[in-house]
């Protein structure tokens, strides 16, 4: 069912002029880089009769997040996406991308309608995490987290997860469970950031640190392929997909054509079922009872 | 208020036992009779899976799963020590292999599966081998029809496991959302602290949410919402009393009367009867 990447997988070994090799931080630099295409960017160029709802009914409508419903190849889909920004006004408008609880609900009401209406679900992941404020957490943004979780993993419809950027944390997690994750090559995804796992196992957040933390945390697309946790790279244009956005916006429409083709011939509760699968994996290969472990698991 | 316990210093350590919050000082038995409350102001102090198993569960009831399931360094993770020392010393203090332990018993002759952190362990925090077994146990619960509680208490994902300890969020949920299905009750009960990706994961989505008093209860860390702003936060900012006044919870209890809430509100929602759960689907 999973394929591997069509250009094969040294397209992600990505290097400098000079044949080095890019490191870890050097990936969260250009995951960060401004110019970077973003959710939006996206849209503009894969999606059409793009209708973007906003609010939570409950609360507010969070700018960090992107919601709609539009057509993909002709089709109807639902979306959501992180939004960071590209100018300053932009960034501070959408909190640098770091949504709020209300910012899930408006995703969690989009996974609903793509579940009502049989909608194949776009996500796009691009955020440092969500938000750590005061307010976040008096209204609830580890529910709201738990909820879009929850929500995704019953989904009936098919989810084609994309991270293009950072992926952080938890608040990243909540647009992720889908039945197939993809990857920009140059795209990361972490439990923390580099920057938070300096600071905490080190007690110093240093540039010497922080990429020892990029490099522990094993956050690379290549990584994530090998740790089972996404099922395909996306290759970008040369020097990144900030380079050339319509290139990478149509290397990136590709590869979600091909999983939506592949997915939506399956009946819903396949999609729920597989979906279930995938995760209830990812990890498993490193657990085992004691016994087995000695023999099989510590070489 | 959650917190420590101190020792009193001197030769009569093991004997006496200092609050935290308080500063009383108590002969342990005491405290201990107390269910490790403090006699004085009521503060909550921290227990271990075996203590809190005394407290809810019919004794001679618990029978452990999956308690020799454990995990290996994914990543070959080293910051100041290779994670796998750390392993292997929080295994030797807490004397089990990973940071939940996972079963069933009964409580007031009721059946339940249950699943208990040990916050002793690396934090509580979640990686593999929690995720893998909280995701049979939800699994072990609905083959058998019995109604969940998990016990709470983790500072959220296990870090030195990095990406797969992130995603052991989306498979224990993916888990109990199946479980749901069946009409069986989750009672979540979140203990000090419960944060992170645990509180951001199955913690918060309990049918009900019960709280520890005083427990601290949130998405992000007390430092990192601090550099967000500019006032200090208030005292109780992330205690369980700030949640339930903001409708995050559905009631504190406390661990006096924890079994008998937990007893009643199995029988309200569990169709259970001494023991032996039966599914009844939506008519």
């Amino acid at each position: 069912m999973i394929r591997r990447p069509r250009s094969g997988k040294n397209n992600a070994d990505r290097r400098h002029a000079d044949g080095r090799e890019l490191t870890a931080i050097e990936r969260v630099r250009l995951a960060r880089e401004a110019a970077r295409p973003q959710t939006l960017d996206y849209v503009e160029r894969l999606i059409d009769e793009f209708f973007e709802i906003h609010g939570d009914r409950r609360f507010a409508d969070d700018d960090a997040i992107v919601a709609g419903i539009g057509r993909f190849d002709g089709r109807p889909v639902a979306l959501v996406g992180h939004q960071r920004g590209h100018t300053t006004a932009e960034r501070i408008k959408r909190n640098f991308g770091r949504p709020n609880p209300e910012g899930y609900r408006k995703a969690a009401r989009v996974y609903e309608l793509a579940e009502r209406f049989v909608l194949p679900l776009l996500t796009f992941i691009d955020t440092q995490g969500a938000e750590p404020g005061v307010g976040a957490e008096e209204r609830g943004q580890a529910e709201a987290i738990a909820r879009n979780l929850e929500l995704m993993a019953r989904l009936k419809t098919p989810v084609v997860a994309c991270v293009i950027g950072e992926g952080g944390s938890g608040g990243a997690l909540a647009l992720s469970v889908g039945n197939v994750i993809l990857m920009q090559e140059n795209a990361c995804f972490s439990v923390i950031t580099p920057e938070g796992c300096a600071a905490i196992l080190w007690r110093e957040a240093s540039p010497d640190k922080v990429a020892a933390a990029a490099q522990a945390l094993k956050l690379s697309a290549p990584d994530l392929l090998r740790l089972g946790v996404i099922e395909e790279i996306v290759e970008e244009p040369p020097g990144g997909a900030h380079r050339d956005p319509n290139q990478a916006a149509r290397m990136l429409g590709e590869a979600i054509g091909r999983h939506l083709r592949r997915l939506s011939r399956c009946a819903p509760q396949v999609l729920r079922r597989q979906r279930e699968r995938k995760f209830a994996k990812i990890g498993d290969k490193f657990v085992a009872p004691v016994s087995v472990e000695k023999t099989r698991l510590l070489e | 208020m959650a917190g420590g316990v101190e020792r009193a210093g001197g030769p009569a350590a093991e004997l006496w036992v200092k609050c935290s919050g308080c500063a009383t000082v108590a002969f342990r038995k005491q405290v201990e009779r107390n269910l490790n409350v403090c006699l004085k102001c009521g503060l909550h102090f921290p227990l271990t899976v075996e203590q809190r198993l005394v407290i809810v569960a019919d004794r001679g009831s618990w029978r452990q799963l999956d308690a020799d399931l454990a995990g290996v360094d994914p990543l070959g993770f080293v910051d100041w020590k290779p994670y796998t020392q750390r392993l292997a010393q929080a295994r030797a203090a807490a004397g089990r292999y990973d940071a939940v332990a996972t079963g069933v018993c009964e409580i007031e002759h009721r059946r339940v599966a249950i699943g208990i952190m040990d916050f002793q362990f690396m934090g509580g925090s979640m990686g593999v081998v929690v995720g893998e077994k909280l995701a049979r146990l939800f699994a072990y619960a609905g083959r058998s029809r019995l109604p969940a509680v998990i016990f709470c208490a983790s500072g959220g994902a296990r870090m030195q496991e990095g990406i797969l300890s992130l995603m052991q969020m989306a498979k224990v949920v993916s888990a109990l959302a199946r479980y749901r299905e069946l009409h069986l009750p989750y009672l979540s009960i979140l203990c000090h602290p419960t944060t992170g990706g645990v509180a951001a994961s199955f913690a918060m989505l309990g049918d009900l949410n019960l709280a520890e008093p005083g427990a601290i209860i949130g998405f992000a860390g007390r430092r990192v919402i601090q550099q967000t702003t500019p006032q200090a936060l208030p005292a109780d900012f992330q205690r369980a009393e700030s949640l339930l006044a903001h409708g995050m919870v559905d009631a504190i209890v406390t661990r006096r009367k924890l079994r008998p809430a937990l007893a009643t509100l199995l029988a309200l929602l569990g169709h259970c009867d001494k023991g032996r759960a039966r599914h009844r689907p939506q008519s």
